[in-house]
């Protein structure tokens, strides 16, 4: 059975052993015997061809947009010309990595993407279990789901439209530039300061995301047994004791799992984010990996040394995921996998 | 009194915490609500009118929005978008319910697993943006609208957010379907699909908002502007052109860089999120999704 499945897999071999005269007499499953492999797979391509034509369309596209693209990763060892292309550029080695690695930007651009990283952990991570639990704390069930209407919907707007959103508001020509007028001070344009730009990252995401992250650990308070409540209440413990000794232990495991999976994402940063507002705040406070990839590879033509940078991101955040994964095991935890 | 839903044991709000609990919220939303507030309500603001921190602008005119549906680049993105959206979502619909119902046949079916297992891969691992845009550059789809639909066909979460559906699905409907001579096709397209509606219409809602939404694969694939969905020019109009000294931008698009008329483009993209969300929000606060994370 095993090496039938071995081979059943290719999907493409489904469609080119499946002549179209022998569907005509389709076979008792039990009267051919299953003489070798080639006999068996094409037998079961016969018997469950339903099924592997509805399995074709999916499987074609993860295999042609998902583990075709593996191959480019080789142009991180070429000097890739798009002229050339794949087969006629030269082979170069490791050149690309010493590239990077002599290259003061990309040292600036790892900077960048492990301390925005590191905000990101302090202080977007912590933000959806503090508004879980305050709204969890409320009695009326109606302002729970009026502010739970409203915190959920930012998540749903694109990155364009939030970031357009702020500019409007706290932009050079926004409503707090106007407010600061008034009051006589300086104009204010939140959204153009480098210095800044890390902390406005994070309050984006925050107001972005902070709503959606509240919804797993919603969960998880929900799956605390209410008689514990009760019977710490009937002891004596006040609400902020109950939080503190009950629904915080209750929601640990979803938080030190969550918590685990965003280390492992250390080097993925909000792309698009910091893409669009790169422009107005300058490479130098908001150059991260992926942005990196982008300028250098596709815009500026140094394809190998973008894609270099593109796999060291690629599979240090695969290991990281891994890695986390199984420390999220070993915590006793379920794990992602 | 009114919180006789609440167990006996709760102990009567305490004024103080209260307090603070009720400013801690409004706090919370004014945040959230202000600025999409400020954004839609001075989008109708006329042209004379000064842009001001008030949430009521002095003059009100839909001069904004009638410059847009003029014509021009942001009535032609939107129809790019709508379409793209319909497209891509019927698209994503159709390879996803498929492959997930083929999915389900690991134990019937050799070969099925391996596939189950390809398809949990990919969400731990991406090739990165230059390997996909040789992959898409190979196939010929730069400067097409297939490039917004075709590379982000479907997603691994999904299909397994809707194969965990369709496992929990009653057997015994599928047995007696087969007993009275069903194939796998029907069984699939009769019973499978019609059971599924609820998982179907919140898919097709996370497919719809992520093909609306859609930038990045946009501007890498699209070099041609007339073929831009909204969000590129949204981006262009609103973001960069605020930020540029520059005014080329403005000319460049034939629009007048009046603010309200870069609100009126913001609010036109930010609509069809608004109509859908009710649905969506219905859909994941009865865990359908999170119920899935867990599977």
């Amino acid at each position: 059975m095993t090496s039938i499945q071995g081979r059943g897999m290719t999907d493409r071999e489904a469609v080119a052993a499946r002549p179209g005269a022998t569907t005509l007499i389709p076979p008792d499953p039990r009267s051919s015997p299953p003489a070798g492999r080639m006999r068996r797979l094409a037998h079961a391509l016969r018997q469950h061809k339903v099924i592997y034509l509805l399995l074709l369309p999916g499987m074609l596209y993860f295999l042609v947009f998902h583990y075709l693209p593996l191959g480019g990763v080789s142009i991180a060892f070429m000097d890739y010309s798009p002229f050339l292309g794949l087969s006629g550029s030269t082979w170069s080695g490791l050149d690309n990595f010493a590239k990077l690695f002599d290259d003061p930007e990309f040292v600036g651009t790892v900077r960048n993407t492990l301390i925005i990283s590191f905000l990101q952990i302090a202080f977007a991570f912590p933000a959806p279990i503090l508004l879980a639990l305050l709204l969890n704390s409320l009695l009326s069930e109606r302002t729970k789901r009026v502010v739970q209407a409203v915190v959920y919907l930012p998540h749903f707007l694109s990155w364009v439209i939030v970031i357009a959103v702020w500019q409007q508001v706290l932009g050079g020509a926004g409503a707090l530039a106007d407010l600061f007028q008034r009051l006589g001070l300086d104009g204010v344009n939140v959204m153009a300061n480098a210095e800044t730009f890390k902390i406005l990252l994070t309050s984006q995401v925050i107001w972005k995301d902070v709503g959606w992250g509240t919804i797993i650990f919603f969960a998880a308070i929900a799956s605390i047994p209410p008689q514990l409540y009760e019977s710490a209440a009937v002891d004596g413990a006040g609400s902020l004791r109950r939080t503190w000794h009950i629904t915080l232990p209750g929601i640990l495991p979803v938080m030190v799992l969550l918590l685990i999976l965003r280390l492992g994402n250390v080097l993925s940063v909000g792309f698009e984010q910091i893409l669009l507002q790169q422009p107005s705040v300058g490479a130098e406070a908001a150059q991260v990996l992926d942005t990196f990839v982008y300028f250098r590879g596709v815009l500026g033509g140094d394809w190998g040394i973008g894609a270099a940078a593109g796999l060291l991101k690629g599979a240090i955040g695969t290991l990281m995921i891994v890695a986390a994964n199984r420390i999220a095991h070993r915590a006793g935890s379920e794990g992602l996998f | 009194m009114t919180s006789s839903h609440q167990p006996v044991w709760v102990e009567r709000p305490n004024r103080v915490v209260t307090t603070i609990k009720g400013i801690l919220i409004g706090a919370i939303l004014l945040v959230m609500i202000y600025p999409l507030a400020y954004v839609i309500l001075n989008s109708f603001a006329g042209p004379e009118a000064t842009t001001t921190a008030g949430l009521i602008p002095s003059e009100w005119s839909l001069s904004s929005y009638s410059t847009i549906f003029k014509g021009g680049i942001v009535q032609r993105s939107l129809i790019v978008s709508i379409l793209i959206t319909l497209v891509g979502t019927a698209l994503s619909l159709v390879v996803t319910s498929t492959l997930a119902y083929a999915l389900t046949k690991t134990r019937q079916v050799p070969g099925i697993r391996p596939a189950l297992y390809l398809v949990l891969l990919t969400m731990i691992f991406s090739a990165g943006i230059i390997p996909n845009y040789l992959v898409v550059k190979a196939f010929g789809l730069l400067d097409s609208y297939w490039s917004l639909i075709v590379p982000v066909l479907a997603s691994a979460f999904n299909v397994v957010v809707m194969r965990n559906f369709f496992m929990q699905l009653p057997r015994e409907l599928f047995e007696a379907a087969r007993i009275d001579g069903a194939g796998e096709l029907s069984i699939f397209i009769k019973i499978v699909l019609p059971l599924s509606k609820a998982v179907l219409a919140v898919i097709g809602l996370f497919y719809a908002v992520s093909y609306w939404n859609s930038f990045f694969n946009a501007l890498l694939y699209l070099n041609d502007s007339s073929k831009w969905p909204i969000q590129l020019v949204l981006n262009s109009y609103v973001l960069q052109g605020a930020s540029m000294s520059s005014m080329n931008g403005a000319e460049m698009y034939n629009l007048p860089s009046s603010q309200s008329v870069q609100m009126a483009v913001l609010v036109t993209a930010t609509v069809p999120i608004l109509i859908v969300y009710p649905f969506l929000q219905k859909y994941f606060t009865k865990g359908v999704l999170t119920g899935a994370i867990k599977g």
